[in-house]
């Protein structure tokens, strides 16, 4: 099982703030989502390799070759912010 | 008795790879372009969009690996590394964790204490961030501008063993590193510009423990020199603490230059989870026996064995050794000239004399420069016949390095030939020896050092273009008389 003090911490490494009440209700959701996943261990995976894939594909690759990029207006056309063609964040450390 | 301290330091590197692409898609790679200019959905991080490996990145990785002596995955694959940061437009960076290309390496290395071997633990493939621009400093900006550019090239980050116990062994590695990825071409290995880029782990431990001590990290060493500076600073701050009875905190450190020392940005990052997991957009990488033979055959003669050749085959001293395969291009200059001059020696003494001397000067490499191997093997062929003297050749040899001339048509020009005819020279030692009555009477009564003043005089009269064999036995033979 997972406690509050988890979901806090995988809240705070998403960037996200919770009020005490989300952080109960997703405490006992997420817990019965793993609780579900921990089913899996209870099949026989010896002599089964470990993958992380689903499709049966391997060594997709390009030739190194350039293509044509967006041009910058449409790069930039979402940016809440932008100056001299880049992108404008507001400040990045926190006081 | 105080306590004797030892250093222990790894080194990560990371190598930007000079693929013309990027590695996931196929936006230019090249550097100096406007801001944002070579951006793309898959390098903004796009809803989407989907990776594709380049190959050409791969090939590199693996060359890398064996020219580290790794022994290259069978199976790969890439992994999402997760943290946010503005230069990291998908939040998270496809790197790789568990299963990367290259692993269980080793080079060897020399300092003046000796010769070391370094373990190389990992090489793997991941995508370099952006570029952040913060206005003011990083502390006190109201913002900051972001260049996507950089996102997205590909990187090989290098991962040494902690082996090293000195700054000046880390600078050593590094130096090698650098060469042998040079000596690959898989990197233009810039460090001002980015190229290169290396962090430092290191802690000190009492002689004789085997368990490590607190680490710092060490970000921010920018060139060799800061490197090596860098280190030298931490073994002193943390022995310091040490022998006053503190405790090493462990965190990152970043290198100041201008105020040389190292501060703590202790802080200023979020503790380290990047929940790394396997990358679901990419498939996994299957490296067959077929590709690694492939690439082994592509890798030329490393900086370590073409040592080795120069002084074994070629009778170079080490010195010279070292100098002429420390730089790619001036070890490819020589071979290139030694196949029409085959003296390695004299050649040698050239190109680290007068070759050298003017490429610092003009802060050039041997490519920049008007001088072709076939041009100074023709030049020093001229030399050994007796077409020029060994100061003309000086004069020659700067001719040759401004204009890219070929020496023959110099010496045609100028006319710089050699004076070798008989007559020509004696009516000239004849002069010379009716103007200088003391220095003859001093040969005669058997000062033999006064010969030279003579010679000298017969080369200042010839400007240097007589023959200085011929001129020394014409003066014996009229003076003997």
């Amino acid at each position: 099982m997972i406690d509050k003090k988890d979901v806090e911490y995988a809240a705070g490494l998403a960037q996200l703030k919770l009020t005490e009440s989300e952080k109960e209700k997703y405490t006992e959701q997420i817990g019965q989502i793993l609780n579900y996943v921990d089913k899996l261990g209870e099949l026989d995976t010896e002599g089964v390799v470990p993958t992380a894939y689903t499709v049966p594909m391997k060594n997709v690759l390009r030739e190194d070759k350039v293509t044509e990029s967006l041009p910058r207006e449409k790069t930039l056309a979402n940016a809440p912010d932008q100056k001299d063609g880049q992108f404008r964040t507001p400040k990045i450390m926190s006081d | 008795m105080s306590t004797k301290y030892e250093t222990v330091i790894g080194l990560e590197v990371h190598v930007q790879l000079a693929t013309k692409s990027k590695i996931f898609c196929g936006c230019s790679t090249e550097f100096g372009k406007a801001p944002n200019e070579n951006t793309c959905p898959v390098c903004l991080g796009l809803p989407g969009t989907l990776p594709v490996l380049n190959k050409k990145a791969v090939d590199y990785a693996i060359m890398a690996g064996l020219a580290l002596n790794c022994e290259i995955a069978d199976y790969s694959k890439f992994d999402r590394k997760n943290y946010f940061y503005p230069d990291l437009p998908k939040a998270y960076q496809i790197s790789q964790f568990d299963l990367p290309v290259a692993q269980n390496g080793k080079i060897k290395i020399e300092t003046e204490a000796g010769k070391f071997e370094i373990g190389v633990t990992r090489v793997h493939l991941e995508e370099d961030a952006g570029k952040l621009i913060h206005e003011g400093s990083i502390d006190n900006s109201k913002g900051s501008l972001v260049d996507y550019n950089r996102t997205g090239v590909p990187l090989i980050e290098i991962v040494s063993e902690p082996d090293m116990r000195t700054p000046a062994q880390a600078k050593a590695y590094l130096t090698e590193l650098k060469l042998i990825m040079e000596y690959l071409a898989i990197s233009d290995c810039n460090m001002e510009e980015g190229s290169l880029r290396c962090d430092a782990n290191i802690s000190l431990r009492p002689i004789g423990q085997e368990e490590f001590g607190t680490k710092a990290e060490l970000k921010n060493m920018n060139s060799f020199s800061a490197v090596e500076k860098g280190l030298t600073y931490e073994v002193k701050r943390q022995k310091d603490i040490l022998e006053s009875g503190g405790e090493v905190v462990q965190e990152t450190r970043t290198w100041d230059e201008a105020l040389g020392r190292t501060i703590s940005m202790r802080g200023k990052e979020e503790a380290h989870d990047y929940r790394y997991f396997p990358e679901p957009d990419l498939v996994p990488l299957e490296i067959s026996q077929e590709w690694k033979d492939q690439m082994q055959a592509q890798l030329p003669e490393l900086p370590r064995a073409k040592y080795q050749r120069f002084v074994t085959d070629l009778g170079l001293p080490e010195y010279d050794a070292g100098v002429l395969t420390g730089d790619r291009e001036l070890a490819e200059f020589f071979e290139a000239a030694l196949k029409d001059y085959n003296d390695p020696k004299n050649l040698s003494n050239w190109m680290m004399g007068e070759f050298l001397r003017l490429l610092n000067e003009n802060n050039q490499t041997p490519l920049d420069s008007g001088i072709t191997a076939q041009n100074l093997a023709k030049m020093l062929t001229m030399i050994d016949q007796d077409v020029i003297s060994g100061k003309i050749a000086k004069e020659v040899f700067e001719k040759m390095y401004t204009t890219g001339n070929d020496p023959e048509k110099i010496v045609e020009a100028e006319g710089l030939k050699q004076i070798s005819d008989q007559s020509e020279l004696e009516d000239i030692v004849a002069g010379v020896i009716a103007d200088n009555p003391e220095a003859v009477e001093d040969v005669q009564n058997g000062k033999d050092r006064a010969i030279g003043y003579l010679v000298g005089q017969v080369m200042k009269e010839t400007r240097g273009k007589a023959n200085p064999g011929m001129v020394n036995q014409l003066l014996r033979e009229k003076l003997k008389s």
